[in-house]
């Protein structure tokens, strides 16, 4: 009796937690939908906020600067990362243990002090801020990122395979592309698609080192919210949570298949 | 760093030419990232921390700036960002705990469904989740017009823009980040250990406090770094949710940079919150035993 309580309590629980994840994203896409401005009170329901982001300039510009800034860090940082990744994993050499302590900082020091210090770096050169002063800091934070998730894959590469290809007769060079390469795609592809989140994502060092022309999407929202609650704001953002939560849960069906497949292929 | 010394002296250790040619391919692998980390990264702190120390357009060495981190004003400004860090931690930990514990009990068919359901809010920007508090809770938002349709409220009640905001932001910010990792050290915990705990003797409670926390203690190691770290130089949240009112190192930092416009001073308050965060790490993670953390 006492433990059906208990269960009963436990389920109780876990919806008011769910109640308080989802309540705010709940009420945002709805009053993404709503005729009155003020958004407090229901008064209809209409597409025109959506209308309007869809003319307006300056979003699809920031859309179009994020993609940029994403696209081009996260190549950047995926060949550098996936390279100091492989040294780390192949050689052991004096000093890496400072090296690898070194890789960790730019995850765990705090973003606000990555930005200004960026900041200081970018008006001591004079380099004028813009979407190259963006890319240059995301893959500065990226490369470590990238490096500890590719380098976690790479415990499960079997390097006999490079030199049983070398000895059929490949060269390095073969031996990387065709044989290196494909068998650490996943771990690569892993790391490129992390570091292209975490630079679509990222806010506060954008804040510090995207100049005037550069703003990204998180800036745009960002200086939309300070201008007030508008349910204009509140359209771009329920666009923005139904693009991650799609491409969220294909990959997440893309991930459950393929483990599946691999999962039956041993079997078999 | 130091790469032709190293070399050198790994030569003198090992003559071996394909230990040679080896160390040569590990440090060129590594060459783009010592040049960009090194460039883009290490250089920009040492201006912040030699900013730090100079006189303001001037070229002198000074601590003032860091003195005047302990004058009153600016000491409880670091004081406050301190406990509402760990105000938050600890809420998330108590939120947290309960749920993956739940969560990891559930039937096994629920189990990632629920899982992933409790993450899902937490894929979109922190901006945007920060912004649907804002809708509800602001003025003329949804918990006030519904407190006034029912008749309880004649004004509107100040819940935007007051501490508590804050706090609830930060909480709701953070959650995942401590649910994730008690859930994965939940998951693992052994149940045979819990049935010879009680065929034992032990009763529930003790069973709880005597054998199941102590081993889901690194989950919850784990989330205090997840949440404390990033809470501690946090300025968007109670920027946005505080108003002016509640000023933590990070609107002191950004104030500094980007209004004020006394980077020395700046750069003093980046170097301890740096500092802080570094030292607290190394002294955490050996206290923890936490592995591949800084």
């Amino acid at each position: 009796m006492r433990h059906r309580g208990l269960r009963w309590a436990a389920g109780l629980y876990v919806a008011l937690i769910f109640l308080f994840l989802y309540l705010p994203i709940v009420v945002l896409v709805v009053f993404s939908f709503n005729k009155s401005r003020l958004n407090a009170v229901w008064t209809g329901f209409t597409f025109d906020w959506y209308r309007q982001l869809w003319t307006d300039f300056a979003i699809w510009r920031a859309t179009g600067n994020s993609l940029i800034v994403g696209v081009a860090s996260a190549v950047i940082s995926t060949a550098i990362g996936t390279m100091a990744a492989f040294a780390l994993h192949r050689y052991s050499f004096r000093g890496k243990a400072a090296f690898e302590s070194f890789l960790q900082l730019p995850i765990v020091i705090p973003e606000i002090v990555m930005g200004v210090s960026l900041l200081a770096f970018y008006a001591l050169i004079d380099m004028p801020l813009g979407i190259q002063t963006v890319t240059i800091a995301h893959v500065a934070f990226n490369i470590s990122f990238v490096a500890v998730i590719v380098r976690a894959r790479l415990y499960a590469f079997d390097f006999t395979l490079e030199e049983a290809a070398m000895d059929l007769g490949a060269n390095r060079r073969q031996t990387f592309f065709r044989v290196t390469l494909p068998l650490i795609a996943p771990g690569v592809a892993a790391g490129f698609l992390i570091a292209l989140t975490l630079s679509l994502d990222d806010f506060i060092i954008a804040f510090f080192t995207a100049g005037p022309g550069a703003t990204t999407l998180p800036m745009q929202v960002y200086s939309m919210m300070r201008f007030g609650v508008t349910p204009k704001v509140n359209a771009l953002s329920t666009l923005i949570l139904a693009v991650v939560i799609v491409i969220g849960v294909v990959g997440q069906f893309l991930l459950r298949a393929r483990a599946q497949k691999e999962a039956g292929g041993r079997a078999a | 760093m130091a790469t032709s010394q190293t070399l050198a002296r790994e030569r003198a250790l090992d003559t071996s030419d394909v230990m040679r040619r080896k160390l040569y391919g590990a440090h060129l692998l590594l060459l783009p990232a010592y040049l960009w980390l090194g460039l883009f990264f290490l250089f920009p702190l040492l201006i912040i921390v030699y900013y730090s120390v100079s006189q303001a357009g001037g070229a002198g060495f000074t601590l003032e700036h860091y003195a005047r981190l302990w004058d009153p004003l600016y000491g409880r400004i670091l004081w406050r960002s301190f406990w509402l860090a760990v105000l938050t931690t600890a809420i998330t930990i108590v939120l947290a705990y309960p749920f993956a514990y739940a969560l990891a009990r559930a039937p096994r068919r629920w189990r990632m469904f629920l899982l992933m359901l409790s993450v899902i809010p937490f894929w979109t920007n922190f901006l945007i989740r920060t912004y649907a508090w804002m809708v509800i809770l602001r003025s003329n938002g949804l918990v006030n017009s519904v407190l006034a349709s029912l008749g309880l409220i004649e004004r509107p009640l100040s819940l935007l823009y007051t501490p508590g905001a804050v706090l609830l932001g930060l909480v709701y910010g953070f959650l995942p980040f401590m649910i994730l990792p008690i859930y994965a050290s939940i998951d693992r915990l052994e149940p045979s250990l819990l049935e010879a705990a009680s065929d034992l003797g032990a009763r529930p409670r003790q069973t709880f406090w005597r054998v199941t926390l102590p081993l889901t203690a690194p989950g919850i190691a784990a989330g205090v770094l997840l949440v404390f770290v990033p809470v501690l130089g946090m300025f968007v949240i109670p920027d946005l949710m505080g108003g002016a009112k509640v000023t933590l190192v990070g609107n002191l930092i950004q104030n500094q940079f980007l209004s004020a416009r006394n980077w020395e001073f700046g750069s003093a308050a980046s170097v301890v919150l740096m500092a802080l965060v570094v030292i607290g790490l190394r002294i955490y993670k050996r206290f923890f035993r936490l592995e591949g953390v800084f």
